[in-house]
C-alpha cells in the first residue's frame, strides 16, 4: 500500500515580525517549521505503515529550502520524498496549490503505486485555510473526511477504512472506502522521535525534484498567478483605535488601589455591569 | 497543508479583466444554512444579517441554502431563515442528508449554485462549514477565502473580503474578480447577532437531491455528542478573563481562572500558551481559536497580536494589563494598566470578591 503524506514548510509564526513603518513582514532571520498540524498527518501515516506494511511517500511544494522539511520527515521515518518546486507556482492560492499537488500525486502514483491514503494536517499555521486538503480530495475524487481524530481500523483488502472525525457538537463514527484523502486534527496522536538510523538514513537520503514538467503538468494556465481565482489587493495593518488606551496611574499606587481604580473603570464604561455581577454574586 | 503565502499585490493584470460573459447573470447573495441536529448554528444567522447588507448594497435578494433530512422540521427552520433577513430559502429535503456527509453535501449545494447562480456565497468556517467550502470551491473552480474578519461590497460590486494573513501578523484584503460565485467563509462570534424580525415571509424553492444511498460510500455510524458543554461556552461567555506569555508560567494561570471564577465567566489564553502546552486548545482565544464578544474581556499579560485581536475586537469593553507599554494590546483596548498581571489580577480578584460578597451578605 502507497501512502502520501503532504507537508508544508511554514515560517514559525510565533517569530513573526513587521515592521513598523512600511507595515511589511520582516523575512530576514524568520526560521521555518515543518507545519505543526503535518506532524499529526505523518504519524498517522507512519502507524499505519507498522500496523499493516507501506510505503510512505512526503510530498511537499515549496521554494528549493523547502527540501529541509522533507528531510525532517525522512528523519521520523518516511520512505521518499518530493519537493515539487517551479517559480511558475509563485503565487499560487489554494486552487492552484490544490492543482499542483494532486498532479504530483497522480505522477507519484505512476511511479510507486497509486496512493490508498493521502494525509495532511487539518491546516497550516501561517495560510489557515484548511483548503488545500479539500481541494486535493475534489480534483483526484478520493473521499474526503477531515478532522479526523483517530482511524480505528483499515482493511486494504476490502478496501476500507474506519475513522473518528471532529463534527459540530460532538464526534462522528464513520466508514469510508478508499481511496480517501484525511486530513488529521490536532493531539490525535504523539509524534514519534526519529531513531539514530532513520536520522542518518535521512542525511543520505536522495529528495526528488519535480519541476511542473517532470510532475507531469501540461497546463500551466492552472498553476501560480494565472490559476489562482484570489486576488490580494492589499495587505495592511489594522489601525489603532481612535482613543487609545485610557492607562492606570501606576506609580505611586500599590495592586488594591490599582485594583480599585480598575473596577471603577470598569463601571464607569459599562454602567450595567454593576447590577449584573451583583445578581450574579446574590445568586450563588 | 494550506494556500502559499498570498504575496500578489495591486496592478496585477488579471484584476484589469472583465468579467466573463457567464458569470454576468450571476446574481443576489447567498448563506449557507448549517442546519444539524434539529437546530440552526447561530454562525448562519450571523452570516444572514452579514449578507442582508451585502445584497441591500448590491441591489439583489439574500438567499439561504437549508439542507436537511426531515421536510417537516426544515419548515420551522425555513421560518428562522426568513424571519432573520433571507427572501428566498433553497431547501433540499432527503434522508441522504441526515448526517453532515462531504458527498451529498457538496453535490447539493454546487447543483443549486449552477441552477440559481449566486455572486456570492459564505458559509460560517466552523468545521463543516470548511470542510463544505473547500469541497465546493474546487468544484466550481472558484475564489474561496477562509476566516474573514470583514465583508464589504466595493465600488465595483466585488466582494472585498479582509482576513489576516502571515500566521495573523497583518490584514489582507482579497477578491475574486474573474470567477463566481465570490465564496467566503467567517469564524462563528466574528459578526454580531443580527435581530430577529418576527413575521417576516420569503419564498421558498424547493429542489429535489439527485443522488441515492448506495452511490455514497461514506457511511456515518454513530455521533457521540461532546459531554463537556463547557467547551462551546467561551465563545459566548459575557465576562471572559484571558492570560497570555506575561503570566509566565503555567501554574500562574490559576490567577486567570480564579478572577473569571469570582466574576461568573469563563477562561482562555493567547495561542503561544497551546503551543508551550499551558493549556489546551479549546482555551484559545484569536484567529485560530475561539472569537469572543463579551461585555467585559480582561487581558492579563496578553502582547496583543493582530491574530488575538481579531478574535476579541467584538468585546464591548477591553481591559488590557501589560508590563510593556508599548504592547500592541493598548492600541485596541479601552483600559489598560502597565504593571505585571501576576501581582494585578489577585489584587483585582480580591476586591471584586469584597464587593460582591458585601451584597451578597446584605441580599
Amino acid at each position: 500500500m502507497h501512502i502520501v503524506v503532504c507537508i508544508k514548510q511554514v515560517p514559525d509564526s510565533a517569530q513573526i515580525r513587521v515592521h513598523p513603518v512600511t507595515n511589511t513582514i520582516m523575512r530576514q532571520g524568520v526560521p521555518t517549521i515543518l507545519n505543526p498540524y503535518d506532524l499529526f498527518a505523518l504519524e498517522a501515516a507512519l502507524r499505519l505503515r507498522d500496523q499493516i506494511g507501506a510505503e510512505v511517500s512526503v510530498l511537499t511544494m515549496g521554494p528549493p529550502m523547502a527540501e529541509d522539511t522533507l528531510r525532517k520527515a525522512l528523519g521520523f521515518g518516511a520512505d521518499r520524498a518530493v519537493l515539487l518546486t517551479d517559480r511558475a507556482f509563485a503565487g499560487s492560492d489554494t486552487l492552484a496549490t490544490s492543482y499542483a499537488l494532486s498532479q504530483a500525486i497522480k505522477r507519484m502514483g505512476e511511479e510507486w503505486g497509486e496512493p490508498a491514503i493521502v494525509f495532511t494536517g487539518k491546516q497550516t499555521i501561517d495560510g489557515d485555510t484548511a483548503q488545500v486538503g479539500p481541494g486535493i480530495a475534489r480534483r483526484l475524487r478520493l473521499n474526503q473526511v477531515t478532522y479526523v481524530s483517530a482511524v480505528t481500523e483499515i482493511d486494504p483488502a476490502a478496501g476500507t477504512i474506519s475513522l473518528q472525525r471532529r463534527a459540530e457538537g460532538g464526534v462522528q463514527e464513520i466508514t469510508t472506502r478508499l481511496p480517501a484523502l484525511i486530513t488529521m486534527l490536532e493531539a490525535s496522536n504523539e509524534v514519534r522521535r526519529g531513531s539514530l538510523p532513520e536520522a542518518l538514513r535521512a542525511a543520505r537520503a536522495k529528495v526528488e525534484v519535480w519541476n511542473a514538467a517532470q510532475a507531469g503538468i501540461a497546463d500551466m494556465t492552472k498553476c501560480g498567478l494565472r490559476g489562482s481565482p484570489t486576488v490580494v489587493k492589499r495587505v495592511f495593518a489594522p489601525p489603532a483605535r481612535a482613543v487609545s488606551a485610557e492607562k492606570i496611574d501606576t506609580t505611586t499606587n500599590q495592586s488594591d488601589d490599582i485594583a480599585e481604580a480598575l473596577i471603577a473603570g470598569i463601571y464607569a464604561r459599562q454602567p450595567a455591569l454593576e447590577g449584573e455581577l451583583l445578581r450574579m454574586a446574590a445568586g450563588y | 497543508m494550506s494556500e502559499a503565502t498570498p504575496a500578489r499585490q495591486a496592478g496585477r493584470a488579471g484584476m484589469k479583466k472583465e468579467l466573463p460573459e457567464h458569470f454576468k447573470a450571476y446574481r443576489h447573495v447567498w448563506v449557507f444554512i448549517e442546519y444539524e441536529h434539529g437546530a440552526i448554528h447561530p454562525v448562519s444567522l450571523e452570516l444572514l444579517g452579514e449578507g442582508r447588507k451585502l445584497a441591500d448594497k448590491l441591489g439583489v435578494e439574500l438567499g439561504g441554502v437549508l439542507l436537511g433530512a426531515d421536510r417537516e422540521a426544515l419548515a420551522a427552520a425555513t421560518v428562522e431563515v426568513s424571519e432573520y433577513g433571507a427572501d428566498v430559502v433553497y431547501v433540499v429535503a432527503d434522508p441522504i442528508l441526515q448526517h453532515y456527509r462531504n458527498e451529498p453535501f457538496t453535490h447539493a449545494v454546487t447543483d443549486l449554485v449552477n441552477t440559481y447562480k449566486p455572486e456570492i456565497l459564505l458559509l460560517g468556517a466552523t468545521v463543516l462549514g470548511r470542510d463544505l467550502a473547500g469541497a465546493v470551491a474546487t468544484t466550481l473552480l472558484t475564489g474561496l477565502t477562509a476566516d474573514c474578519t470583514e465583508l464589504a461590497i466595493d465600488d465595483e460590486r466585488s466582494l472585498a473580503a479582509t482576513r489576516p494573513t502571515f500566521g495573523g501578523s497583518l490584514l489582507c484584503t482579497i477578491h475574486t474578480l474573474n470567477y463566481r460565485p465570490q465564496m467566503a467563509t467567517v469564524r462563528p462570534r466574528v459578526l454580531p447577532m443580527p435581530a430577529r424580525q418576527s413575521g417576516r415571509i420569503g419564498r421558498v424553492i424547493e429542489r429535489a437531491l439527485d443522488m441515492r444511498e448506495d452511490d455514497i460510500v461514506t457511511k456515518v455510524l454513530r455521533f457521540l455528542p461532546d459531554r463537556d458543554s463547557q467547551k462551546s461556552q467561551l465563545a459566548y461567555a459575557d465576562i471572559v478573563v484571558a492570560g497570555g506569555l506575561g503570566m509566565r508560567s503555567p501554574e500562574n494561570l490559576q490567577l486567570v481562572r480564579a478572577l473569571a471564577d469570582v466574576l461568573g465567566g469563563d477562561w482562555g489564553g493567547s495561542r503561544p500558551l497551546v503551543q508551550k502546552g499551558w493549556m489546551p486548545a479549546d482555551r484559545q482565544i484569536g484567529q485560530t481559536g475561539k472569537t469572543i464578544r463579551p461585555k467585559l474581556y480582561i487581558a492579563a499579560g496578553i502582547s496583543g497580536a493582530i491574530q488575538h485581536r481579531v478574535g476579541v475586537e467584538g468585546a464591548d469593553l477591553i481591559v488590557a494589563i501589560n508590563t510593556d507599554p508599548n504592547a500592541p494590546i493598548f492600541d485596541f483596548a479601552h483600559l489598560g494598566v502597565v504593571a505585571d498581571a501576576t501581582e494585578i489580577l489577585p489584587a483585582l480578584t480580591e476586591a471584586f470578591r469584597k464587593r460582591l460578597s458585601v451584597n451578597r451578605l446584605a441580599g
